[in-house]
């Protein structure tokens, strides 16, 4: 009887408190739309929020990849770099007018291959995540630019670019299909980290890699894993952004590994690993998209805006390690 | 007599648990306080409340005669008490004389250390503990017990007038462990008070002239270490008599399970042995005798150069863990902390961990219903002592988190079950509770190796005993021929018993 108290007791006692650090950020979130809406109607508005969620889809697409990596350990500073390979070669073939299944998947496809050599020079060659992500980074620019020709890419004007702008641009049941996009991979991921055996196998790698080993698990092929997966999610944005815009940028994604970190970091995942969830990256996500959507309402210049973000980042980073 | 300090009715609590419950502590001039009680009994957490690392909740701290409060262990060393605590906390790539003045370095105009008076002062220091390395010397180049003294020549160097050693010999050899106990009788000597923490009642009863007692985070007793013999030490500590330390039953062994013949690899040279089932096979041996190496050979995380192993007959290629436990053979690792848990995840994670695919789908979807029951099951037959199935097993106590790492192994139902160091760190109560686990095993007919360095408990575990030296095996002995002497002789590499005078020669 008291046995089965006491584990009752425990286990309310450690669902509440993950549930505040949980509604820390998303108070810290609240708060600022509150203060904002204040300071700008225009702000809390339908369009406005719609607006919002769907820039925000972009990073936070890539921020569900970065999080698996993160969790189990690594890194992964390739992402923006893959985002853009596998936006113009996406818009290549749109414009070359192949079907839409073939030149998405193809993307995607080569997105997930790409971030599976990263993860495969990691686990295979034992380099270090930030130093063989840094190389794909900078190859994979590189690959970008020779591949565009430093140019941008037009997706053209046939039927088939206009089929393809949908997922950019389109609606469904009056929600932007990119927050649809967003809101099915975060669905995907949660089910992922919280019921599947790959999802306990990232949590394990993270929090102790020789134990996961020792335990007859093949930690090789999970490093290799989250990295196709980050690698894939990236393009995923990468086709976001690509049929937005109806043509590929060789600059696109530039220096989102930074926003796809923060994202990850405000969400509470410990860059050590083993510790964070997935709801947490969405809210991060979310406070980065609120944050420089209100800096614009606020007329803000956009030099003050980044010192801005860097402060935000900073407070809610430290706030995270006090209450530990 | 001099009292140097005296901690009276401390009480901590953390949410949900009363660490401490009116514990008393008193160290005196001159003398050794030994402090033991099982693992949770509140040991570490009176000696964080002492240096400040926690804030007590109620009693008084009377050091020097003056009633003091710690804010920290910065604090505390500076006032004279210094702690050595089992994990060293030392850098190996920095000479002996940085580490011992790290952060108090001599320094000159303009902020320039004086190196020639650091050398000086810390070779007298080495001097001093009859550490014959010149202070220059880079720790890392030191054996672990060394490394101790420098702990400890850092300690005398505060002008500490109280000394903790939290568990000091675990990782010493034999010769080094006098060598700490000669510094401990010096220290005592020269009038500074030493509490010493220890599992090992045996250096108790050697080095201490007092002893305190915890069980369960509340004060038991304190005694003249002459006045009392260690059984009823022992039943001071886990609250009941104990009987029979090691309950053997008899099992009729059946067929042979795991064959290894002629296994060589790095430090391992032409290994063959065979196990069969509901039987225990000890393996013993000195630190680095290869032991740890020849069981992860087994279990496929250890290179093999060449040599078989089979199972039940048949020629198997262990490669990685993977096949090991495909084969059915599981390992529960020495270094729980570092190679057995994840210490971050729950219970349930770490126990169904290696077993995982059997909660799982094709798809890899977990029955999480299935999971749990799984779970609560182990931690009703093991009496595993948690709040909880989802607490964080790095907040279980050794003892228990040796369990869930048992339990891990157990999950993937093998046919021989590889137990290395499976009690070390492990309190009385809980050590007798793992070995009837262990003995429930050999009765459903498991095959058991069981690798350990406590002679007492090779000897009352098992059915047959393998002396390992330098890599290879040295010497067979059957249950009933074995005994301390003839064990230790083997392991350090005789022929014959010690005390046996030589009757031929060859």
């Amino acid at each position: 009887m008291s046995a089965a108290q006491a584990s009752n007791g425990q286990k309310r006692r450690v669902s509440i408190k993950d549930r505040l650090i949980q509604q820390k950020t998303l108070i810290a979130l609240v708060v600022m739309i509150v203060i904002v809406s204040f300071l700008n109607p225009n702000f809390f508005t339908t369009g406005n929020i719609l607006n919002i969620l769907r820039q925000t889809a972009i990073n936070a697409v890539m921020a569900v990849g970065m999080t698996l990596v993160i969790l189990t350990a690594g890194i992964d500073l390739s992402v923006g770099s893959v985002l853009a390979l596998c936006g113009a070669v996406g818009a290549s073939l749109i414009a070359a007018e192949l079907p839409i299944v073939v030149a998405v998947g193809a993307a995607l496809g080569l997105g997930a291959v790409l971030g599976g050599m990263s993860g495969l020079i990691i686990a295979k060659g034992k380099v270090q995540a930030f130093i063989a992500t840094l190389v794909s980074m900078t190859l994979v620019r590189g690959l970008t630019l020779v591949y565009t020709d430093g140019r941008p890419i037009s997706t053209g004007f046939t039927d088939t670019a206009d089929a393809f702008s949908f997922i950019g641009t389109g609606y469904m049941l009056g929600i932007p299909v990119p927050i649809w996009i967003m809101v099915l991979t975060f669905a995907a991921a949660w089910y992922l980290l919280n019921h599947t055996k790959l999802g306990r196998h990232i949590y394990a790698l993270g929090g102790n890699e020789s134990a996961t080993k020792l335990s007859g698990i093949n930690v090789d092929a999970i490093k290799i894993s989250v990295y196709a997966i980050a690698g894939f999610l990236s393009a995923l944005s990468g086709l976001i952004v690509t049929s937005r815009l109806s043509s590929a940028q060789p600059t696109a994604g530039y220096g989102y590994e930074l926003d796809a970190i923060a994202a990850v970091v405000l969400g509470g995942t410990s860059l050590m690993g083993g510790k964070g969830t997935i709801m947490g990256t969405l809210l991060g996500a979310l406070i980065i998209g609120f944050l420089n959507n209100a800096l614009n309402l606020l007329d803000v210049s956009s030099y003050y805006q980044m010192i801005a973000k860097a402060l935000v980042i900073l407070l809610a980073v430290l706030v995270d390690t006090k209450s530990k | 007599m001099d009292r140097l300090l005296r901690l009276d009715n401390i009480e901590k609590s953390f949410p949900g648990v009363k660490a401490l419950d009116g514990v008393n502590l008193e160290v005196t001039a001159g003398r050794v306080m030994g402090l033991v009680g099982e693992n949770g009994a509140g040991k570490s957490t009176l000696m964080k409340v002492l240096t400040g690392i926690y804030k007590r909740d109620g009693g008084t701290l009377e050091y020097l005669g003056k009633e003091r409060e710690f804010g920290g262990p910065r604090q505390s060393q500076e006032a004279g008490i210094s702690i050595i605590h089992q994990e060293l906390n030392l850098l190996s790539e920095l000479s002996i004389a940085e580490n011992i003045f790290l952060g108090r370095e001599k320094v000159g105009f303009p902020g320039r250390i004086l190196w020639a008076d650091m050398y000086r002062d810390a070779d007298k220091l080495l001097a001093k503990l009859g550490v014959s390395h010149s202070s220059r010397t880079r720790l890392g180049d030191l054996g672990i017990g060394e490394q101790q003294m420098v702990e400890i020549a850092k300690a005398i160097s505060f002008e500490s007038h109280v000394i903790i050693m939290d568990e000091p010999t675990d990782t010493l050899t034999a010769t080094e462990t006098e060598a700490l106990f000669a510094v401990i009788r010096e220290l005592r000597e020269s009038g500074h008070g030493v509490v010493y923490i220890s599992h090992r009642l045996k250096e108790i009863f050697e080095i201490c002239d007092d002893v305190t007692v915890l069980r369960d985070g509340q004060y038991i007793g304190e005694s003249a270490v002459g006045d009392i013999d260690e059984d009823q030490l022992i039943e001071m500590m886990v609250g009941r008599k104990l009987e029979e330390q090691y309950p053997r039953v008899a099992v009729e062994p059946g067929q042979v399970s795991l064959e290894v013949s002629d296994l060589c690899g790095p430090r391992l040279s032409n290994i063959s042995l065979a196990v069969r089932e509901g039987e225990i096979l000890g393996v013993s041996g000195l630190m680095g005798a290869g032991r740890t190496e020849l069981m992860k050979a087994l279990y496929g995380a250890y290179p093999v150069e060449s040599g078989t192993i089979s199972m039940q007959g048949n020629a198997i290629g262990i490669k990685s863990p993977q096949d090991a436990l495909a084969a059915g053979i599981a390992y529960i690792s020495e270094d729980r902390k570092e190679d057995g848990l994840i210490l971050g995840l729950s219970v349930k994670e770490n126990m169904t961990l290696t077993a995982l695919s059997d909660f799982c789908s094709v798809t890899g979807h977990i029955d999480q219903a299935k999971e749990r029951e799984a779970t609560d099951r182990y931690i009703d037959a093991f009496n595993i002592r948690t709040p909880s199935r989802a607490q964080e097993v790095g907040n279980l106590s050794g003892g228990n988190q040796q369990k869930v790492s048992i339990a891990k192994g157990l999950m993937d139902r093998p046919k021989v079950l590889i137990l290395d160091e499976p009690t070390r760190g492990v309190d009385v109560g809980a050590k007798k509770e793992i070995y009837q686990l262990i003995n429930s095993f050999k009765e459903d007919g498991m095959s058991i190796i069981l690798v350990s360095s406590e002679m007492p408990e090779i000897l009352g575990m098992s059915d047959r005993i393998l002396v390992m030296h330098e890599g290879s095996i040295c010497g067979e002995f059957s249950a009933e021929e074995a005994d301390q002497e003839n064990l230790m002789a083997c392991a350090i590499g005789r022929s014959r018993p010690i005390d046996e005078p030589r009757k031929e020669t060859a």
